[in-house]
């Protein structure tokens, strides 16, 4: 067998197809929102929101509605509450967020125990991306294209919020409705993401790539170019791995942007080696 | 311009509250347009409180804000209000260019999407050749030198064509030089009609740079010449009990 051989094998089969479009939508929708999650430093918010849509993706699934519908609920409610405990002023921020999200992602895990299903629930957990229907394909779609257009279209207003809240607010912003919409479009992404890689490891896919397009460019623009064609590519080459391997295919995906981001980190262009040199660079600068 | 005779900013016995701590307790302060006024007072004596009220950021608990005659909200949708914040609050590794934060001076005149206009883009360079950044406008916002930071920032609130423009320390950090040019500058801006409020607790750039000056210490305790605020008593005052040590150790002292 070829290489070419083994790279095209895969698209012979109708549910590598839907598992290569639905991972690459996924990709692309996270990475954008990856950008804003990393320069604000919401990355726990990220892994909180994530978690906590669970149980609102399981009663969505009972009840027979959009699993998007249930993680928007959850997602504001996880949101809610972590807010509440936190001004409660009893707890630092930190320990509401962990409180919060570990005990609606445990709901979530004793739904999916008590809740009869044809479907293996568990794969909402760890991700099922060889399996997704062509039905579970549009619905990823339809999510990812509103969550990546809103992210476009408001573009400049969440760079101001992630940049300078109190510029925002000064010109007559809402930075509450900015904030607001992204965890909205958090939500929504979520429910995509946990498709490929399932919940638990959504975070990965809202952090990475835009941690690993942060190392490779001083400009915003650029970021929101380079994460969506990293994140992408390293879940299509995650999922051929999965394949070939015959290992999990979520946990392949996260490996690869993971390891794709150490190499950027010790390699890359403002590496660990080479910032010896611009740290002196950047002293020259400001004392003159 | 505000019209003659509407003070530019009019705080009124304001009182706000963080808990049980009482950041501003009974503050009245009127200032004009067209003027510099510096905001001298100690760390936690209310100066950052004093301009989220102005901002209408923080919940007053009694009395009243207006902003060229209106009310903060009023203020902000007009884009009325510039603000220049202290170095500690800014992410200087953020990938922003110097021109890309000087754009965001605009965002309040433009659409849903904030897509620039040619009248924008020409607001934005014309703000930059104001501060002269024009040359460096292209560099990520961090590798400005102190005084350039500040001044990328004063751009902001140009191109905002803001009437009122709030700078938080604004010279923590910068080199002389920078100084007297952001000095220069503010007192240009004045000239063309806007008033500059600027908070320090650093008090020799003072008698160059405002044209008056107001002692906060939760209350405004003083307002008026810059060499009556820099008197002794009055520093005293103000310092409350390190008012030997405070303008005598500090850059402040050739001035008190």
């Amino acid at each position: 067998m070829t290489l070419v051989d083994l790279i095209l094998e895969p698209w012979t089969y109708d549910f590598m197809v839907r598992a290569f479009l639905t991972t690459t939508l996924a990709a692309v929708v996270a990475a954008l929102l990856s950008c804003w999650l990393v320069l604000i430093g919401w990355s726990l918010m990220g892994d909180a929101v994530s978690h906590a849509v669970l149980p609102g993706v399981v009663i969505a699934y009972v009840l027979g509605v959009p699993f998007a519908l249930g993680a928007l609920v959850f997602g504001g409610l996880a949101v809610v509450l972590i807010g509440a405990v936190r001004d409660t002023g009893r707890v630092k921020e930190d320990a509401a967020i962990g409180i919060v999200f570990t005990t609606l992602f445990a709901l979530g895990l004793v739904l999916v125990s008590v809740t009869p299903s044809q479907t293996d629930l568990s794969h909402i957990i760890f991700g099922n991306v060889l399996g997704v229907s062509t039905a579970e394909l549009v619905q990823v779609a339809v999510l990812a294209v509103v969550g990546a257009a809103v992210l476009l279209v408001k573009r400049r207003d969440l760079v101001l919020f992630a940049f300078d809240p109190t510029h925002a607010h000064a010109i007559g912003l809402s930075t509450r409705r900015l904030s607001a919409l992204l965890l909205g479009v958090l939500a929504l992404t979520a429910v995509v993401t946990l498709q490929v890689v399932g919940v638990i490891l959504v975070v990965a896919m809202l952090i990475i790539p835009g941690a690993t397009a942060s190392l490779l460019t001083r400009r915003f623009g650029r970021m929101l170019v380079l994460a969506p064609i990293i994140s992408a590519l390293c879940s299509i080459t995650g999922i051929y791995l999965s394949y070939w391997l015959d290992a999990a295919s979520g946990g392949m995906v996260v490996l690869v942007q993971g390891a794709v981001f150490a190499v950027v980190l010790l390699a890359g262009p403002r590496s660990a080696l080479l910032r010896g040199r611009a740290r002196t660079q950047v002293r020259a600068r400001v004392s003159r | 311009m505000s019209g003659t005779g509407t003070p530019a900013i009019e705080v009124d016995g304001v009182t706000v509250r963080y808990g049980d701590v009482l950041a501003l307790d009974g503050a009245t302060l009127r200032l004009d347009a067209g003027t510099v006024c510096g905001l001298v007072g100690m760390n936690g004596s209310g100066k950052s409180t004093l301009f989220k009220a102005v901002m209408g950021m923080v919940p007053v608990t009694s009395g009243t804000v207006r902003v060229d005659g209106g009310t903060p909200a009023r203020a902000r949708r007009r884009g009325s209000v510039g603000y220049v914040p202290q170095t500690e609050a800014v992410d200087w590794a953020f990938p922003v260019s110097v021109r890309d934060v000087v754009a965001m001076g605009r965002y309040g005149h433009l659409g849903i999407t904030r897509r620039p206009r040619p009248a924008d883009r020409a607001a934005v360079e014309h703000a930059l050749d104001r501060v002269e950044l024009t040359d460096l406008a292209d560099r990520q916002i961090g590798q400005l030198s102190g005084g350039q930071r500040k001044r990328a920032f004063v751009a902001r609130g140009i191109a905002q064509d803001a009437h009122v423009l709030l700078l938080d320390e604004p010279f923590a950090g910068v080199d002389k030089r920078s100084e007297a040019t952001i000095v220069r500058l503010l007192r240009e801006l004045a000239a063309d009609g806007r008033t500059v409020l600027v908070s320090s607790h650093d008090l020799h750039a003072l008698p160059r740079l405002a044209d008056e000056a107001v002692l906060l210490l939760r209350r405004v305790l003083f307002h008026g010449t810059v060499a009556e605020a820099l008197e002794p008593a009055n520093l005293a005052r103000t310092f409350g009990l390190d008012v030997e040590a405070a303008p005598l150790d500090g850059p402040g002292g050739e001035a008190a």
